[in-house]
């Protein structure tokens, strides 16, 4: 299978190995063609955005505006901070021109003459490896004014790395871009959408750092190419990101539509000790997890996905064993969602926080089945009361695992429980409260 | 305790403020020079910045205490970030997380007497698929486990301060 995004060349981040390999060609190409005709290309091209929501990329270039006195920026989302994900690294250490060169594609079809690519502050190594390929870039040529005299256009964009500070919020888009901007990172009301008011209050388009290295290919090769790989409907290959209990994890490129259980048992290679499946998260933890015992025939694509009550997210798949404690695992990613909520809309801030004391009171003992509906329903009150999706992000996995493990859940709580509390009204003093 | 910028600092930050239209842009990029220079972020340093770029106080001190990777108080000279998200817990984070709190002695965001070690726990790293793993300043270490983080503390730990 061809691989369009991490092809098995060596030394492919040496510029000129990248060059020997058809590096810049495409850009080439997309410079003697109107920037609409890229944005057409891109559209037909079915490709749609790898950073979670899957929207379709040539879509959301056509919304930028064509006439504006004002600035326009391209930002590149590198904050890669959904737990089970960990594919835009590979990207940034294997293959770093090839972004730069969607990146300089982008810029002109959109009509950006500024991009900033946000790399999350823990990823140090992968900062200075883009970095020298982005100052390598520039000495050769293929970014800023002389790109002019490279590529024999009227047309240059420059290229700034900024670092995030350790918040997961910052990759939802608008957060992203007040975090640019130097402020905190607080996700905005939308509309107005980024492209009419985004960095600065200027037309901007926001994009994953996969989604943009998918684009020298489609314009080298042509969209129909690019369309008839993988699912019809979200064509391609996705970089799939395999963790917890399989025999191989890792990043694995593979067309869109393959089976989950070939992912994880040919590539990944399999469950250690031969166990089974209790339960898959196939798009990072804000996706809604699957049972273990329906995953046959389940496929790997945004449409597929979405059929079976889940979504395809980052493809960062996470497996967990018959042996798993879900009950600790869900904890742990209530635990998550709170700790990365920015405060600012109250079902948010206050409903994550409240989801893991419950959690936290059923892991010890304390619960009751009504929690476990309790749960829920709270989670039902943050989902689409928010400004951002971080809402839905933490209600979902609560919401999906116990109405999915319902069975799983029942067995850590009780029908009534013994409140703990010593209480000095004599009435209540010792007293079993019913509570159904 | 006031804080200057070294004269090469002051040049980065001129750098810096080249690639935004703003300088308040420049006030996270300069936080971490800052934070290179003084090795936590004080009073005196966010005062300072606010001078270099014009902004105000409140502006570098809003973005200081949103961002996890600023830190406010003196770290130890290793600090010990431990992912012990899903993934990582799946391939038992939380023994190499028991391990080194113990071996140390210290809890989250606590540091060692001796000013050599703070220890973090810390969200997904982006390193699930080389899980368990842990950071040490800048640097990842993947694919853990007791064995091998005992020997990276033991070398830590017979290094001079
Ligand atoms: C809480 C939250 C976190 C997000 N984190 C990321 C991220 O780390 N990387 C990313 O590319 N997109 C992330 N997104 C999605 C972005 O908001 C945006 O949709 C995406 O970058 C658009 O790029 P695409 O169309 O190429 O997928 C996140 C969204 C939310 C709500
Ligand atoms: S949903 Fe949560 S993270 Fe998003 S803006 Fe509201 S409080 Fe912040
Ligand atoms: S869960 Fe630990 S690095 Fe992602």
């Amino acid at each position: 299978m061809e691989k369009i995004v991490l092809p098995d060349i060596p030394n492919l981040n040496n510029i000129d190995v990248y060059l020997a390999n058809g590096g810049f060609e495409a850009a080439k190409k997309a410079f003697m063609q109107s920037p609409d005709d890229i944005i057409d290309q891109v559209k037909k091209s079915g490709l749609r955005g790898r950073g979670g929501a899957a929207f379709l990329t040539g879509l959301k270039w056509s919304f930028m505006p064509k006439t504006t006195d004002k600035p326009k920026y391209l930002c590149i989302n590198g904050d890669e901070s959904e737990p089970g994900s960990f594919k835009d690294r590979q990207i940034f250490e294997y293959n770093p021109y090839q972004l730069i060169e969607g990146i300089i594609i982008t810029c002109y079809a959109i009509g950006a003459q500024t991009a900033y690519l946000y790399i999350r502050g823990e990823y140090h190594k992968w900062i200075k490896l883009m970095q020298n390929a982005i100052d390598t870039a520039y000495d050769k040529g293929f970014l800023g004014e002389r790109m002019k005299d490279t590529f024999g256009v009227n047309f240059y964009c420059n290229l700034y790395i900024h670092k995030g500070a350790g918040a997961y919020i910052c990759g939802e888009e608008s957060a992203l871009m007040n975090s640019i901007e130097g402020l905190r990172g607080y996700p905005r009301v939308k509309p107005p959408f980024p492209a009419q008011k985004g960095l600065w209050g200027c037309p901007t388009t926001i994009n994953n750092v996969e989604t943009i290295t998918n684009v020298p290919p489609i314009i080298l090769k042509g969209w129909e190419w690019f369309s008839k790989i993988g699912a019809p409907r979200h064509p391609g290959t996705l970089l799939y990101g395999v963790s917890g209990h399989v025999n191989k994890p890792g990043v694995y490129e593979l067309p869109t539509g393959i089976l989950l259980t070939d992912l994880i048992y040919n590539y990944a290679g399999g469950i250690p000790g031969n166990k089974k499946i209790k339960c898959v998260i196939p798009g990072g933890t804000s996706m809604p997890p699957l049972r273990g015992d329906q995953l046959e025939g389940v496929r790997m694509d945004a449409e597929s996905l979405k059929q079976v009550g889940s979504a395809i997210g980052t493809a960062g798949v996470i497996v967990m064993d018959e042996d798993t404690d879900l009950l600790k695992v869900l904890l742990r990613i209530a635990k998550f969602y709170h700790h990365e909520s920015c405060g600012q809309c109250t079902p948010c801030r206050e409903g994550t926080g409240w989801m893991e004391k419950i959690l936290q009171r059923i892991l010890e003992g304390n619960g009751t089945s009504k929690d476990l509906d309790l749960l829920i329903s709270i989670a039902n009150n943050i989902e689409g009361n928010t400004i951002c999706a971080l809402g839905d992000a933490a209600a979902w996995p609560v919401k999906f695992m116990i109405e999915r493990f319902r069975d799983e859940f029942e067995k850590y709580v009780k029908a009534q429980v013994k409140i703990p509390i010593q209480n000095k009204v004599h009435s209540m003093r010792n007293t079993k409260i019913p509570l159904e | 305790m006031t804080f200057k910028f070294t004269e090469e600092n002051l040049k980065r930050i001129e750098e810096v403020k080249k690639k935004y239209p703003t300088s308040l842009a420049a006030v996270m990029p300069t936080l971490y020079i800052a934070q290179e220079q003084n090795g936590y972020i004080t009073n005196e340093v966010m005062e300072e910045i606010a001078n270099v770029l014009g902004v105000g106080k409140i502006d570098v001190l809003s973005v200081v205490t949103f961002y996890t990777m600023y830190h406010t108080k003196p770290m130890g000279k290793y600090h010990i970030q431990v992912c012990t998200n899903v993934s990582c817990m799946l391939r038992g984070a939380y023994e190499i997380w028991n391990f080194i709190k113990e071996r140390l002695g210290i809890d989250h965001m606590e540091v060692t007497s001796d000013g050599k070690f703070s220890l973090e726990e810390v969200e997904c790293m982006g390193a699930c698929g080389y899980a368990p793993m842990i950071a040490i300043n800048e640097d990842y270490y993947e694919n853990l486990n007791k064995e091998k983080v005992e020997e990276i503390l033991n070398s830590l730990l017979n290094s001079e301060l």
